[in-house]
């Protein structure tokens, strides 16, 4: 046991030195004294904060435009999610199942900045390839958890329904939602709080928001702009995760 | 939908859902306003035209022999940027996991003299964790480029810095999560808190760190070809020169390899974290 763990640390060891050796990385040339005073000058310009009112006003906007693009994206791709996921769940067959599945899988293991660059492309610089992006990738994880939610539904209020003579669509609103629902608006609440992290940096890519202001800010070297932007951005996260936790226990004691 | 047309004697649901829906649509209406939503851009000439064309490339992908070479580089370089990045967090992170912990608090045992500002020290360092890990990766990606340049460099350093901040706050709490009697025994008998660490915590904790580390590792290799698109090298960079060429061939070659290589460390993690269960 004690030799095994050597030697995997030798490996990772290895591995690690390997990795450094490789990248031509050396911790010593790019923290040097000239280098190292270059990145405290430039840490310097950070400090203080741009803080004029004109500056916060657009920050303000800019945060309103990453809250918009998310919470756009995130409804539009529950919408969407619930579409794909009921054939994901099998309701329509095996072959349109697999299908569905397949189109989840992709969706969901392109990354959002990917969709971002490929939407900026189609839909031009700004929110709204934002909002597609993030929407596209987001399909892909509420649409596969929505599937499992459906799958793992039971089917008897459904069969009951259809039984007594309901139509598939209303036995599906009054046989499966009710019990699904509440498990499909947690994982939306919980995608969205993600998906607001994400809105704020899929601007580096042209996409708007924040994260487009924070780009344009550090290539037009204006430091203290772009780290009030950086606060903008903790103060916008720290803002929803308080008011998601908020929801989630409003939600938890309704159901009870 | 189907509620809306029964009338509402039978339909006790009605109310409360249409509600809600109107509730959605009005908090939703600014938000299509803001976000610019207009799907009939992507169909304009000019934009599907060029979509059109760039994806039209995607098949059959580039497969000459160079280009596979730099990709191939390229796939070398995300994966050294992951490990080396894991390997500098977790030399942030362990330091910093033991100062935070309250496993390791000799104060706790019992009355000590200098309890107050050996407590207050404690804080400090939690705050520099937060501060590390709640700004994005991408973002001192951005920084980083701007003040080493252009390259993997700064991908390493911005994943040290962020990854760094979640393994020292993870660390601690697994410290924390686990039972702290034989540490606490060890202290009682005049141990110093380090050899109380190494006899009394760390044998019980060493599967839950070295699990959650290699899946940080997995989520390292994500983030590193993603922080490739604002200049911090790997398989990200070579993605974003692709795309700002619309070369389609050579994008979709780069998108397989980048899913192929998810999968792949996916794999290497489960597959430790199975020989360490």
């Amino acid at each position: 046991m004690k030799t095994l763990g050597i030697a995997t640390l030798l490996v990772i060891a290895g591995l690690v030195w390997a990795s450094a050796a490789y990248l031509g990385f050396h911790p010593g040339e790019i923290f040097d004294r000239g280098s190292r005073a270059g990145m405290l000058v430039y840490a310097a310009e950070f400090f203080p904060p741009d803080l004029s009112a004109e500056h916060l006003g657009a920050i303000g906007k800019g945060a309103l435009e990453t809250l918009a693009i998310s919470a756009v994206a995130t409804l539009l791709a529950a919408l969407l999610g619930m579409l794909v996921a009921l054939p994901a769940a099998g309701r329509f067959g095996l072959a349109a199942r697999l299908g569905a599945r397949f189109v989840l899988n992709a969706l969901r293991s392109i990354p959002e900045l990917v969709f971002a660059a490929l939407m900026v492309i189609a839909a031009g610089l700004g929110p709204f390839a934002g909002t597609l992006a993030l929407a596209l990738h987001t399909t892909g994880v509420l649409g596969r958890l929505f599937a499992d939610a459906l799958e793992n539904t039971p089917r008897e209020p459904v069969e009951a329904l259809l039984q007594a003579g309901s139509p598939r669509v209303a036995a599906f609103f009054y046989g499966t939602l009710p019990t699904v629902l509440p498990q499909c608006v947690a994982y939306s609440l919980y995608r969205w709080e993600i998906n607001i992290r994400m809105a704020a940096v899929l601007g580096f890519v042209g996409a708007g928001g924040l994260g487009q202001m924070l780009h344009v800010s550090l290539s037009l070297f204006h430091q203290a702009q772009a780290s009030s932007v950086i606060l903008g951005m903790l103060a916008l996260v720290i803002l929803v995760d308080q008011t998601s936790a908020m929801l989630r226990r409003a939600l938890a004691s309704v159901q009870q | 939908m189907s509620a809306v047309s029964l009338p509402a004697a039978r339909d006790p649901a009605a109310l409360p859902r249409l509600g809600l829906a109107a509730i959605a649509l009005l908090l939703l209406w600014p938000g299509l306003r803001i976000t610019e939503f207009n799907p009939a851009v992507l169909f304009e000439s000019g934009n599907a035209a060029t979509m059109g064309r760039f994806l039209s490339q995607f098949v059959p992908p580039a497969v000459a022999p160079d280009f596979l070479l730099l990709v191939g580089r390229a796939t070398l370089e995300t994966l050294a940027i992951a490990t080396l990045g894991t390997a500098l967090a977790f030399v942030i992170a362990f330091p910093l996991s033991l100062v935070t912990s309250q496993s390791l608090s000799l104060s706790a045992i019992g009355p000590s003299r200098d309890a107050g500002w050996r407590r207050a020290l404690r804080y400090p360092f939690r705050l520099l964790l937060i501060v590390l890990r709640a700004i994005p990766e991408l973002v001192w990606a951005l920084l980083f480029v701007r003040a080493v340049g252009l390259g993997p460099t700064a991908g390493v350093l911005a994943l040290a810095i962020t990854y760094g901040g979640m393994l020292g706050k993870v660390y601690a709490e697994i410290y924390e999560s686990g039972s702290n009697r034989p540490a606490r025994a060890l202290m009682e008998g005049g141990a110093g808190r380090l050899q109380a660490y190494l006899y009394g915590l760390l044998p019980a904790a060493l599967p839950e760190l070295v699990s959650y580390t290699i899946y940080r590792w997995e989520c390292a290799v994500r983030a590193s070809v993603i922080m490739g698109f604002v200049g911090a090298g790997g398989l990200g960079q070579q993605l974003e020169l692709s795309m700002r060429m619309l070369n389609g061939a050579e994008a979709c070659t780069i998108l397989i390899t980048f899913l192929l290589l998810v999968l792949l460390a996916d794999g290497v993690s489960a597959l430790f974290r199975r020989l360490l269960a």
